[in-house]
């Protein structure tokens, strides 16, 4: 019980003191909520939705080391190709869901099971 | 606490919780909106982390330009009568724990580097120049790629999505 309470009382202390680990646990949150989004969801935009909070949390964590431990940009500009390849694959996505809806008159990603009619 | 630490709490409480009403909401359109009050979020976040040119970014390309695209989805995926749009979800006890299991290691991760991490490095400073330098510099072989790349998705985007093919 001991180190517990040691724990806590080191974590209080911890809490108000923002670092490079706060915004990395908030990115671990969110890449978690990404993850369960995409998992869990059957609508083919909600995965989506779910790819971008995953790139997003990728991007605080390259910006926040980027920022906390290097004393250059080369984090940011990694996230910036990140954004690019974000609008490419949100762009191409639409597009196949589109299709998708067009040829199965639904984006139930359960029930889209063949490539070919 | 200083006022640093109460502008990142403010920003990854609406970060947080908005991502929690995007994974959970039952409606397509709650999820949408909550999208973008965690795109404005994490664009608070580069501000805070010296990333003034990203979070601009962050609220061009994310806000203006892939959520109107998410949203065009939504209206012309559902048949809109009202605004009522429901959606199911699947997996639920093996995406939690796949879940609990992530995040479990990235905690433990992080838990055993929180003590030894330092103050930040550089001064704060405008970022734009120096990263436009660096694309043109050192990142210019990516960068003239990433171009070919948004050429090809473009032109691939428009070609799928086109409605009645002759050919």
């Amino acid at each position: 019980m001991g180190s517990l309470e040691s724990f806590a009382r080191e974590f209080v202390a911890w809490l108000p003191h923002v670092q490079l680990a706060h915004f990395l646990i908030v990115s671990a949150i969110l890449f978690a909520f990404g993850i369960y989004g995409i998992a869990t969801r059957r609508n083919a935009i909600l995965v989506l939705m779910g790819v971008e909070l995953v790139l997003n949390a990728a991007n605080i964590n390259f910006i926040a080391f980027a920022r906390y431990t290097g004393t250059n940009l080369d984090g940011q500009v990694a996230a910036i190709f990140v954004i690019i390849l974000a609008a490419a694959e949100a762009a191409v996505a639409l597009a196949i869901v589109l299709n998708i809806y067009h040829r199965f008159q639904t984006v139930n990603v359960d029930e889209v099971s063949s490539l070919k009619e | 606490m200083q006022l640093f630490d109460i502008v990142f709490y403010v920003f990854a409480f609406i970060t947080v919780v908005s991502a929690f009403i995007v994974v959970f909401s039952k409606n397509i359109i709650y999820a949408a909106f909550s999208l973008l009050f965690t795109f404005f979020g994490v664009a608070g976040l580069y501000v805070l982390l010296n990333a003034d040119f990203l979070a601009v970014t962050q609220v061009l390309i994310y806000v203006g330009g892939i959520l109107v695209l998410l949203l065009f989805g939504v209206m012309l995926t559902n048949k809109v009568i009202n605004v009522e749009i429901k959606t199911g979800t699947i997996q639920t006890v093996p995406a939690l724990i796949l879940v609990a299991v992530v995040a479990g290691s990235l905690a433990g991760l992080f838990y055993s580097m929180w003590r030894t991490t330092g103050s930040p490095q550089a001064s704060v400073s405008a970022t734009t120049r120096t990263l436009g330098e660096l694309l043109m510099t050192s990142y210019l072989l990516p960068f003239e790629i990433a171009s070919v790349i948004l050429l090809v998705a473009l032109i691939g985007a428009a070609m799928t999505a086109r409605r009645n093919r002759k050919a």
